[in-house]
């Protein structure tokens, strides 16, 4: 079977890979693009680890075969993280205490991230909504959903700050 | 057909370690050129937090700041022994080996300190904040690092301790049945509510409030996260998960997250947590272990509350709706015989 190349912008930069038939955006970013922080859980889209945003859609990227997403743009952890510091979502699930072992950290804190870019200000059952394709299983979700609606308020707050 | 309410409660002795042929774990400390502190364990951190509160354990004992302090749990091949983390052992045996550890190296700290000061090492305190210094006269004083150069430099020495801390096996005196499996018990008790829809069988949990009794809460923001957590593996073990819904037939088991039953962030119960602090005599600083225990309580607290809503007394995990049903189902034949 013949390989292809599929052009990607990630974390805002242009990329070109080479694939395999089949292989899915979760494998291109952490085989070729060796971005790791998005996580291999189930590989069948039941745990909700390995969630990026692709054109700023929240999607599990063991589901999506690469080629069929040619020219799409991928927001991962990596791009998420700023160059010093924590984004604010960052902090809130930091500082809320919303992370145990952590494997599921990265897919909670996109999917969070997705929720945020359509809707800066969710209530309680947007952010139960917005992580519930996601599995943790140490916090008991309960720090996660705190972390989501404070991750949005930080958010808000560093909106108005700037506008002021 | 309705929604019945329901209150149980259930309260749970933990203990804390275990006993099988001694329960060693052990710590070694040393520091950096520069007044860090590293602390070499083979005990893993999955998320409970004991590099947390091992450094907090380390820094208090120390009279160094949190900052200073860096857990290394890189190898068990390499590092000094640790049974493990589990049998809720790890802050009580791990953090008592780090304190054993830490007193020593900071015996060796304040002497280096001492004959830099040219003051008795007994005269010394630490401010916790990176400086130690002659008693009631803050103004003589060295600071952490200045003492570990001073150390590698011009003493020769390692500011470095060791700590081992062990519980030996107990065993069973045969006349009586006797024997000190653990070091001390943590207790807890949880109130759960419940309503059981009659025509259903569906139960939600609509709030769990917990009191924890654990010797000292070294971090209360972990020990509330191991609360909350572990209340929510109780409600799965209570009204969801099996590997063996039929059993004895083995058929129909989940093979992977999506048929393995777990309550998902939509079915979380409203949580109400206390914790209760009557410090252990042999733990650090009076800690007990809280690991596993917070999955337990729960657990018979709602079936007691399943029982109070709708007179079922379900014998075996998971409460299905289908073993509910049954239950009322023989309720009424009892109170209503057809034959």
């Amino acid at each position: 079977m013949k390989h292809s190349v599929v052009a990607l912008t990630v974390n805002g930069a242009e990329r070109q890979v080479l694939v395999a038939p089949g292989t899915t955006l979760l494998d291109a970013l952490r085989e070729s693009q060796g971005l790791t922080g998005t996580r291999r859980g189930c590989d069948q889209g039941a745990c909700g680890a390995c969630t990026v945003l692709v054109d700023g859609k929240t999607m599990m990227s063991c589901l999506l075969p690469v080629e069929t997403i040619d020219g799409a743009t991928i927001d991962t952890i990596e791009g998420l993280t700023p160059m010093e510091g924590l984004h604010p979502i960052q902090e809130a699930f930091l500082e809320g205490f919303a992370t145990q072992c952590g494997f599921c950290t990265s897919g909670m804190i996109m999917a969070t991230a997705g929720l945020l870019a359509r809707n800066p200000d969710p209530s309680r059952e947007d952010a139960v909504r917005a992580i519930s394709g996601n599995i943790c299983r140490c916090t008991g979700y309960e720090a996660i959903i705190d972390a989501v609606l404070d991750a949005a308020a930080r958010m808000r707050a560093a909106k108005r700050d700037k506008a002021a | 057909m309705a929604w019945l309410n329901g209150r149980g409660v259930a309260a749970v002795n933990y203990p804390t370690g275990m006993n099988l042929g001694g329960d060693p774990s052990q710590a070694l400390i040393h520091a950096t050129t520069t007044g860090g502190f590293v602390i070499t364990l083979s005990s893993v951190d999955l998320g409970q937090g004991i590099k947390t509160v091992g450094a907090q354990i380390a820094a208090e004992t120390l009279g160094v700041p949190y900052e200073n302090v860096v857990i290394d749990t890189a190898d068990t091949d390499t590092g000094p022994h640790c049974m493990g983390t589990f049998a809720s052992r790890g802050t009580h045996r791990i953090g008592n080996a780090i304190m054993m550890a830490a007193r020593e190296a900071r015996e060796v700290m304040m002497s280096v300190a001492a004959t830099e000061l040219e003051v008795d090492a007994g005269d010394l305190v630490t401010d916790g904040k990176g400086k130690i210094h002659v008693n009631g006269a803050p103004d003589k004083g060295i600071s952490v690092v200045d003492v570990a150069l001073a150390a590698h430099f011009k003493h020769g020495k390692t500011i470095s301790g060791r700590g081992m801390f062990m519980k030996p096996k107990s065993e069973v005196v045969p006349e009586t049945g006797e024997m000190d499996p653990d070091s001390c018990q943590a207790h807890a008790c949880t109130v759960a509510e419940v309503e059981v829809d009659d025509e259903t069988g569906e139960v939600r949990v609509k709030k769990l409030i917990n009191a924890y009794e654990i010797g000292r809460a070294m971090n209360p923001a972990l020990a509330h996260q191991q609360i909350v957590g572990g209340a929510w593996m109780g409600i799965s073990h209570a009204l969801y998960e099996t590997t063996e819904p039929y059993y004895p037939d083995r058929g129909h088991g989940p093979t992977d997250f999506s048929q393995y039953l777990m309550p998902g962030p939509g079915d979380l119960a409203e949580m109400e947590s206390v914790i209760i602090e009557r410090p252990a005599a042999n733990g650090p600083y009076g800690a007990k272990g809280i690991g596993e225990m917070t999955a337990n309580s729960p657990i018979p607290a709602i079936a007691n509350a399943i029982f109070d809503a709708c007179g079922v007394r379900v014998q075996s995990l998971p409460i299905t709706p289908e073993k509910i049903l049954r239950g009322l189902d023989s309720l009424r034949e009892q109170s209503n015989p057809t034959h």
